[in-house]
Order: structure tokens, then sequence, then C-alpha cells
């Protein structure tokens, strides 16, 4: 089993590298970019079989580690 | 008092805060290694500034998981003095041991200069030997520097004045162009709720010797042994008989 994770600043916290992305994507043009966010992907192997049991561990190991609650949102996939 | 200040891999102003205990203060200072569990008896415990774990997923991030913060963690339930500098901050942040977060500096710069801090409260062992509304000169030298929390935890702090020191200018006012990394309501530095954890971005190890540019952040390093002091003889003449 793989897990993709997802982690996100989260809405409201300051975001300037976000920010200065899409300044720089107006400035080449691509005015219809906006709300852009900068966040980070974790892609990680699971000696797991059972998929209920992979997600719920994949969970306690974004709440333990992978995101920060105080400044991130996070969201994973598992493939089985 | 004795002192002791951790080294993570990637620390890198664990022995300048050595330098300016042992050299200037003349404090008793032990080093920590991250791997040790033991805190060899400290009084109070410093986490320094850099990058430890090369400051990987997030700063501070971990660190926090290292064994010598196991001990801390219970070293500060206990009571004990814990002082979070830099990276340290972060750390102490990550770790739950101080409320919200440090992110990417405003302006996505490195910024390395000194800056004017108003004292906003003498009521830590930090801080206790301070005026209260003094300007400390002092630098600070981060990328990530920038203290978020959400509004509820934001407005606990102001309201148990756990701010201790806030990015303002020359004159002390605390205005924005004052923050130099877009820290909310300027927050330089903040106390737990019980105040015996404090973290800050400035570096008072930075600011101990007049050729370094000044000597403020001696006020906090004395304020802490002075804090010490006081409640050593508290106890003993508690447990003195007679008393």
């Amino acid at each position: 089993m793989r897990a993709r994770v997802y982690i996100t600043p989260k809405k409201g916290v300051l975001d300037p590298q976000g920010k200065a992305i899409e300044h720089s994507l107006h400035a080449l043009g691509f005015d219809e970019a906006h709300d852009v966010h900068l966040g980070k992907y974790v892609e990680l192997a699971l000696d797991s079989q059972e998929p209920e049991r992979a997600r719920q561990r994949v969970d306690d190991m974004c709440r333990k580690l992978l995101a920060n609650g105080v400044i991130e949102d996070y969201r994973f996939e598992i493939e089985e | 008092m004795r002192w002791g200040v951790v080294t993570f891999p990637g620390s890198n102003d664990d022995h300048d805060t050595l330098y300016a205990l042992d050299r200037v203060l003349g404090e008793e200072v032990v080093s920590l290694w991250h791997k040790d569990r033991d805190l060899k008896q400290v009084d109070c415990v410093v986490l320094p500034g850099g990058f430890s774990y090369g400051d990987y997923l997030r700063c501070g991030a971990l660190a926090r998981f290292s064994p010598v913060m196991e001990s801390i963690i219970q070293f500060a339930a206990a009571g004990g003095l814990v002082l979070g500098i830099c990276n340290g901050f972060q750390v102490l942040c990550e770790a739950g041991l101080l409320p919200g977060a440090l992110v990417r500096n405003r302006g996505l710069r490195f910024i390395c200069q000194f800056v004017h801090l108003r004292l906003e409260d003498t009521d830590t062992p930090f801080t206790c030997r301070c005026t209260s509304g003094e300007v400390l000169t002092i630098p600070i030298k981060h990328g990530e520097g920038c203290y978020v929390a959400d509004p509820a935890t934001l407005d606990q702090l102001e309201r148990n004045h756990q701010v201790v020191l806030r990015y303002v200018d020359g004159s002390g006012r605390a205005t924005a162009e004052a923050n130099p990394n877009g820290s909310l309501n300027n927050i330089a530095g903040i106390v737990n709720r019980q105040r015996n954890v404090f973290g800050l971005m400035p570096h008072p190890e930075h600011a101990s010797e007049k050729i370094q540019g000044g000597e403020d952040g001696l006020k906090l390093f004395r304020s802490a042994l002075a804090a010490y002091t006081e409640r050593e003889h508290r106890h003993a003449a508690s447990v003195a008989p007679g008393h």
C-alpha cells in the first residue's frame, strides 16, 4: 500500500510564498490564477494489509508529525 | 545555578550560548546532547538557535521528538525553567510547550539585524530584573520568525500577559514598520501560562558583550538567575527549622 499526503497552509494563515508565486504568475500573463498556496507532498509506502487500519495510522502520522494543526491542513489518499 | 544548553544536530548557537553563560556571566553550565534523557540536574534548560535536523519538514518539527525533549517536557511540567531561543522557540511551539507557530517571514527573506524590543511583562523569571516598557536592543537572524496563532489563542496570550517582547521602533512604538517578519501583534517572545517556559526569536546570547554591539541580552539571563536565587532562598527558609 502507498499513501499520498497533501499538506497545505490553513486558510487565514499568512502564506507569503503562495503570494509571491501568484505575483510571478501574473507577471507572466497568467492573470486568471488566484488564491495560490504552496504546500507539501509526502509519499510513503506502508506495510499494511487492511486499508481502514492504514487510513487510521496515516491520519495519526499527519496529526503527530507530518502536519502542524496550528498552521496546516492535510488530506491523503491510500492506494492499495 | 546550573544551566544546560541542548545540542541537536544542526544547532549552531549552542556554543555561543555556552560562552555567554560560562565566560561572560561566570555561570555553571553543561552541554546536553539530543540523545540524552538525563538533564544532568540543571536548573534551566536552554534550547539554542540553529537549524536542528536541517529544518526538515518544519522548523523544530523533528527536534521535538528527540529523546532529550521527552525529559524537557517533564522538566517543564514540573516547573523547571526552559528558555528557547530562535530555533529553540520553534521547537517549543512544535512540542506544544508554547502555543502558536513560527512561519516564513512575511518578506520571504532571511533577516539578520538588531531590533528594538519592548519589554511587556516583568512577571516572568526571565524578565524579573527588567523594567516594564523598557526597550532592549538585541539581534534577530531568521527566515521563519513570523509568529502566528488563531484569534482565540492570541486573545488569551494578550489577556494573560503572556506576550513578553514585542518588536517596536526606537521610541518604543509597536508599528507595522518596526515588525521585521510579519508576526501577529508584533510578537517577538512569549511565555506559557505557568510562566516557566519562555520562547523568543531574538538572540540574547548575541547581545551579551559590548564587542557584539550591546549587552541587553544579559538582562534576560540575569533575570533568570535572580528568579532562581530568590526561589532557592524562599525554599531554604520554608524548610529551615524554627520558621
